[in-house]
């Protein structure tokens, strides 16, 4: 469904992806972990072509996406839901118009239709009630969750989330979960997440993978990444500040190695 | 030896500049064309364009009335003096107010006060967008930026902009009718006559200044906007840098294009 190629990108001299090649398949939920500023972000905006790779190529339902033209980008950006980090919702249009926004301008709904696709799809991410407001009346989370209902609202074949779960509490946290596990069961979705919250990744992936320096540290199974050797993965997934993982600023690192 | 260095600093820091311009030139002008394209392959989002009608009529018309009002004044008064200095009577006040403001001020000044205030207000919108991942949030939604957020901008800015010019044209030979009457007396008749034997070339002139300088302004501040990087104090600079370069370009494209437009007898 999705393959990525050896892929590099830097942003003037800041290398951020030397070398990222992974697959996942159809109906598959692959996990991204990574440190902050490790290039989560990046490597999803490429897979919609918001962010053109330096070099390597990305496939989305086989088909070569870096060096299409427009046009033909967005048939490919049809198939896929993006929930933002920050959620990014249209601060000029109310809950519902955002909600709706890809409805009406991708598919022509009625109006009708397009009220009750808004109220399931807030309604799976536990909203209710807030159609009207603008997202300036909403808190973080709320947004967050009004994103990830845009996202779904087309029923795309293929969703990234960029973390999804960063901001809700915990109980609205798995709520997110059992969604993203629900369209996967349902409807086939493909999802690629992004998240820092260990217990969301063990819960909803079938793969998680580990982005350090620019490279896939390592992929495998909920079960194989706890089990891992690899001691940079290790004080990852632990969360602990001593380990081999450098941090700027801090002289922790030689205590226990 | 240093200055040897100092100098080649300097001049490949020129050379930068220089390249650098030239690439934001060659920007502007597919960001122009894409716009027509999309204008032209695509229905138009009428609510859009509405909004925007309204937002940029409303937004500028108070200030340019008020502008025009009192050019319109101030220009009738100058040339009531000066005239009584030469011809000891207030003669051709009428024409003097109309020709200027139609052909000149008119466009101009609405201009400035449009790039002052659409100008910013569309940079500032745009740029909001732009950092804040919305701008990112249309293309995943299926939606082309440029089709839903340039084109109705460029096709209200470029329709409202010569209808300002228009109802400040009034408003402007209106201020010179109240200084012109009250405080020369010279008689309604003789003033309005005087602004009736201008021909439709010279308003022309003016409005199609206006059309040109709409483009302008709406083409440097959706481009400024869209091309935003770096948080609140991005949106900042390129809201100024929208405002300045219009206007700039407005004053400096006011020569070129009466030139041009005298060349071809228009106006
Ligand atoms: N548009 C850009 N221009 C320049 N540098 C960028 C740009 N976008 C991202 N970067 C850089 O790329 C690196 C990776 O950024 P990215 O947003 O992917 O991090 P991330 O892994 O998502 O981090 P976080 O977990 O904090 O969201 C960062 O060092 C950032 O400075
Ligand atoms: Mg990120």
């Amino acid at each position: 469904m999705i393959q990525i190629s050896d892929l590099f990108k830097c942003f003037g001299r800041k290398i951020v992806h030397q070398g990222i090649s992974f697959e996942v398949d159809k109906g598959e939920v692959l996990t991204i972990i990574g440190g902050s500023g490790s290039g989560k972000s990046v490597l999803l905006k490429q897979m919609v072509g918001l962010i053109k790779p330096d070099r390597g190529e990305i496939y989305i339902d086989g088909k070569a996406i870096s060096h299409l033209e427009e046009e033909e980008l967005q048939e490919v950006q049809k198939m896929i839901g993006y929930v933002f980090q920050e959620a990014a919702l249209f601060d000029s249009l109310t809950v519902a118009e955002n909600v709706s926004f890809g409805l009406y301008n991708l598919l022509k709904f009625s109006e009708h239709e397009a009220k009750k696709i808004v109220r399931d799809k807030l309604a799976l991410v536990g909203l209710s009630g807030i159609e009207d407001l603008k997202p300036a009346q909403l808190s973080g989370g709320m947004k967050k969750r009004v994103g990830i209902a845009r996202a779904i609202a087309l029923n795309p074949k293929i969703l990234l989330y960029d973390e999804p779960t960063t901001g809700l509490d915990p109980v609205m946290s798995d709520v997110i979960n059992d969604l993203i596990l629900k369209l996967k069961k349902e409807t086939q979705t493909t999802a690629i997440a992004v998240t820092h919250d260990m217990k969301s990744a063990y819960k909803i992936s079938d793969r998680i993978a580990m982005l350090y320096e620019g490279k896939i540290l390592e992929i495998g199974t909920p079960q194989q990444i706890q089990n891992s050797k690899n001691p940079i993965l290790r004080q990852f997934i632990s969360g602990s500040s001593f380990g081999p993982i450098p941090i700027p600023g801090h002289k922790n690192n030689e205590h226990r190695n | 030896m240093n200055t040897d260095l100092n100098q080649s600093n300097f001049i490949s820091l020129i050379g930068r500049k220089i390249l650098r311009s030239s690439e934001i030139c060659g920007e502007v002008v597919i960001l122009v064309k894409r716009t027509f394209y999309w204008f032209f392959h695509a229905p138009l989002n009428r609510r859009n364009v509405f909004l925007q009608l309204l937002e940029m009529g409303a937004r500028t018309f108070p200030v340019t009335s008020l502008t025009l009002f009192f050019t319109g004044m101030v220009l009738a008064l100058q040339s009531g003096y000066s005239f009584i200095k030469v011809f000891n009577e207030p003669l051709y006040v009428g024409r003097l107010v109309g020709a200027s403001i139609c052909k000149e001020l008119g466009p101009v000044l609405t201009s400035l006060v449009f790039a002052g205030r659409v100008g910013a207000a569309v940079a500032a919108e745009l740029g909001t967008m732009k950092v804040t991942e919305q701008i990112d949030a249309l293309y995943t939604l299926g939606t082309n930026p440029i089709k839903y957020l340039a084109v109705p901008r460029f096709l209200a800015a470029m329709l409202m902009l010569p209808l300002l010019v228009i109802y400040s044209d009034f408003i402007g030979i209106l201020g010179g009718f109240l200084i012109a009457h009250f405080r020369f007396g010279i008689p309604p008749n003789v003033y309005f006559d005087e602004i009736y034997i201008m021909q439709i070339r010279e308003v022309v002139h003016g409005l199609i200044k206006a059309v040109v300088f709409g483009l302008i302004i709406i083409t440097i501040s959706c481009y400024e906007g869209l091309t935003t990087e770096g948080g609140a104090e991005g949106v900042g600079q390129s809201t100024t840098s929208a405002v300045v370069i219009s206007m700039v370009l407005v004053l400096v494209g006011d020569y070129f294009l009466t030139a041009l437009l005298v060349a071809f007898r228009i106006g």
